[in-house]
């Protein structure tokens, strides 16, 4: 095989083929893919563990087009795996199957694609979750930024769990899975102009696990009516736009006020030094391995203590409250003890100078 | 983080706001010149800590709001021309000139890049020599000797497709010309800490002795802000005006001398078109002949055609302080984040930036 | 013409320096504050160090807003509670008065 991407890999030829079957087959490997049909038929419910997982279909799609593709801590396919199954996750879905897209450029070279490629067979494996059908186009030098990846995602969620943006009662308590910022600073620090050393990483991780843990430790709670599971009232992953767009996008959708102490938010050190040197906010920076949840206030404990247990929840912390009052908007109690409004971000985020 | 977290110290900060409520009994009105400083009094939520006698004003120190129209509308024409690369700062990518911002220009396929500093721009000049690298030289005497460094930097590298296109503008003239007008009643300014560090704490002199107006230069932690609040009230209060310098681990009376030298280098004092201010003599930097190859606007003369302000925008009156972002007809109605009709909606030191993201709601 | 950012030099080399703060390092000039030395915390601009910063007076300040705090006690219910004797309240502001002005 040559070794740059070029235009006849994506024509459906011989080349093609074989880049299907000498990469994406390669790294991809399961019998379902290797049909290499039109579409994928899969199983409409499968064994997880010892429990037969069976429900609601929950289904999402998100494009990838991160520059640089390799940073600290990831790459644009660990990205796009991961992107999509915490998409699934935060519905509380059990991800199962994936597609890849992938539009590639003219001169890319094949070895970038296969380590790309490389990093989702291990994500996808990780994360427990198969890559069973995709596709390939290349287009002139130029139209595409390297490579844009596509993954859509299919995934189960079983009765009973139904968390939602407009689910949030006042009275919930917020918490938050740990550090913000490290994504979108990691993406920063390696842009050109922008550079600098730093123990920044990307926390691009595969969340649903943590949320299988959180709703098993509710799931062991008396709540009174109904399930313990249905105390998790929302999930969100606080990716582009940071937790202050994901905060005041529950508050719309649920007409309810949420109240966030500044100082419980946990940044790392690294990611504040960072925003204090660009003039940058971290509850407006991206990240892809955190979430905030929305849960009734007897539930609260329970849901901290498990969160803290698991790998991508040990700096979990209760960073606020859902309030009946100023609905629709979120509210921030500075460091100093004074209260002023946490906006949503408007565009992008630009490094100051002033 | 050492220097930052120490002057956060929310106890320290309550023992400031308890002596500025104790010493204040007239009602009082400080102008805060500096952008970063209206942000940083949002972000903490200093306004509302403050007494009721205690208001604050915000001024015209973001450079990027006073930037005239009809400079900015230069700057995206030359953005248009052909084999030019326009490096600029965050700041100005988004501000809407008279036909559209330098972000269309970039989106219509302009080559626009934001650059941190302006030793970056000049890197991306020696890695792009077939290009006419263009530097947009926005601020004030803080940023100005940095942009002089890259141009005797270039000098010497003998590079010839490096330009900058001076916008750059001076905080005491403004100050005066806000004074000097009289239409808003100033009790005391707080005067810029960085510019400062730059300029000398002397440099604010003028205001007690030409205007009996108390200053106090300020840092841009919480407690900085309102130990220097708390400066210009003492002042007020004990009827004695003076330059207190509330910023001193950073300010010296004289400045920055090699800074200051370097810029007076490159630049010469000029008049400059001020939004809101309008033209002013002795306001402004341009490049010296000496360095005339460098200077974009005598390289690219271009003409961006008539002005076309925005109706209704009260921009140039929030700058003079005169008025408040909430009295603007068009503010949060017509004018928001995301669809601006002036710079101080763009920039994220503009006061009716500030007032968008951190007011609002009566909490 | 304000944000700067008080950073540590870890190295210098010509008038180019390794600048740190909370961990993260960048390359900054040292073209305009050649005085600054390894060990000296410089303000940063656009990546430019533009004065050194004063450690002496630095803690001076916090010193001197430490000593204000004494003159007022605590919180109660919110309200400030300031030094009840009314002797010690002037004199508590006379020499805040000079503090501050210093």
């Amino acid at each position: 095989m040559s070794d740059k991407i070029l235009l006849a890999h994506g024509s459906g030829g011989q080349l093609s083929h074989e880049l299907v079957e000498h990469l994406f087959l390669k790294y991809f490997d399961n019998p379902i893919l290797a049909h290499l049909d039109d579409a994928a038929v899969v199983r409409e419910t499968r064994f997880f563990g010892k429990n037969r997982v069976s429900g609601k279909l929950a289904f999402t799609t998100d494009s990838y087009v991160v520059s640089p593709i390799f940073f600290p801590g990831g790459d644009i396919g660990k990205l796009a795996v991961c992107g999509t199954v915490n998409d699934l996750a935060m519905r509380g879905a059990m991800p199962l199957y994936l597609s890849a897209g992938f539009i590639l450029e003219e001169g890319l070279p094949l070895a970038d694609l296969e380590r790309v490629v490389a990093s989702m067979a291990v994500t996808a494996q990780a994360a427990g979750v198969q890559i069973v059908t995709g596709d390939t186009k290349v287009v002139d030098h130029g139209k595409a930024d390297r490579l844009f990846i596509n993954t859509a995602g299919v995934g189960v969620v079983s009765a009973g769990v139904n968390p939602g943006g407009d689910q949030v009662r006042p009275g919930d308590v917020v918490i938050l899975s740990g550090t913000v910022g490290d994504h979108g600073m990691t993406i920063m620090s390696q842009r050109e102009g922008l550079r600098f050393d730093s123990p920044l990483v990307s926390d691009c991780a595969p969340l649903h696990g943590l949320v299988a843990a959180m709703l098993d430790a509710l799931s062991s709670l008396p709540l009174g009516e109904g399930s313990g599971v249905r105390a998790l009232h929302c999930l969100r992953d606080p990716t582009r736009g940071g937790l202050a767009t994901a905060l005041n996008e529950v508050a719309g959708k649920s007409g309810v006020g949420i109240e966030i102490e500044e100082h419980a938010v946990p940044v790392r050190d690294a990611v504040r030094a960072a925003c204090e040197l660009l003039g940058l906010d971290p509850l407006y920076v991206a990240n892809e391995g955190k979430l905030v949840t929305f849960v009734a206030t007897e539930a609260a404990d329970a849901v901290l203590a498990r969160m803290r247990t698991h790998e991508y929840g040990r700096e979990a912390a209760i960073i606020g409250q859902v309030t009946a009052e100023h609905a629709g908007r979120v509210v921030l109690r500075t460091a100093l003890g004074a209260r002023r409004v946490l906006d949503m971000l408007v565009g992008e985020q630009l490094p100051r100078i002033c | 983080m050492k220097y930052i977290d120490e002057f956060r110290d929310p106890q320290l900060a309550r023992t400031l706001l308890a002596n500025t409520r104790a010493r204040s009994t007239q009602p009082v009105r400080f102008m805060e010149f500096c952008g970063g400083h209206t942000h940083a009094i949002f972000r903490h939520g200093l306004r509302q800590m403050l007494p009721p006698t205690v208001k604050l004003r915000s001024g015209p120190g973001c450079p990027v709001c006073v930037t005239a129209s009809a400079d900015l509308d230069r700057a995206i024409a030359l953005a248009k021309l052909p084999d030019v690369l326009i490096t600029t700062f965050g700041d100005m990518l988004k501000v809407p000139g008279s036909h559209g911002a330098l972000q269309t220009a970039k989106a219509e396929g302009a080559d626009v890049r934001v650059v941190y500093s302006a030793l970056d721009a000049l890197q991306i000049a020696r890695d792009h020599p077939e290009r006419a690298v263009i530097f947009l030289g926005v601020g004030f005497e803080t940023t100005a000797p940095t942009v002089a460094v890259s141009i005797l930097e270039a000098e010497a590298g003998g590079l010839d497709n490096f330009y900058v296109l001076s916008l750059h503008k001076l905080t005491p003239p403004a100050t005066r010309a806000i004074l000097d007008a009289g239409e808003v009643r100033l009790s005391g300014i707080i005067g810029p800490g960085h510019v400062t560090t730059v300029i000398g704490s002397r440099a604010w002199e003028f205001l007690p002795r030409d205007y009996s107006v108390p200053c106090a230069v300020a840092g841009f932690e919480p407690l900085d802000i309102l130990r220097a609040v708390a400066a210009l009230v003492e002042m007020v209060e004990s009827g004695q005006p003076a330059v207190v310098n509330a910023y001193a681990r950073g300010v010296h009376p004289e400045g920055n001398r090699t800074a200051l030298d370097i810029m007076h280098r490159v630049f010469e004092v000029s008049e400059a078109d001020w939004r809101g201010l309008g033209r002013m003599p002795a306001s402004g930097l341009a490049l010296r002949p000496e360095y005339a190859r460098f200077d974009a606007a005598l390289a690219f003369p271009v003409d961006p055609g008539p002005t076309r302000e925005h109706e209704g925008c009260r921009c140039g009156d929030v700058l003079r302080g005169t008025v408040e972002p909430p009295d603007c007809p068009l503010f949060r109605r017509v004018c928001t984040p995301a669809r601006p009709v002036g710079p101080c909606m763009v920039s994220a030191e503009g006061a009716c930036a500030a007032w968008y993201r951190y007011g609002g709601v009566d909490v | 013409m304000c944000l700067a950012i008080p950073t540590l030099i870890t190295s210098i080399e010509g008038t180019s320096a390794r600048a740190e703060i909370g961990g993260v390092e960048r390359t900054i000039s040292l073209a305009l504050t050649p005085e600054a030395r390894v060990g000296d915390y410089v303000l940063v601009h656009t990546g430019f160090a533009i004065g050194v910063l004063d450690e002496e007076e630095a803690q001076e300040t916090l010193r001197l807003l430490e000593e204000l705090a004494e003159f007022y006690t605590g919180e109660t219910n919110g309200e400030w509670r300031m030094a009840n004797d009314e002797l010690e309240m002037v004199s508590a502001i006379r020499n805040s008065q000079s503090a501050i002005l210093r």
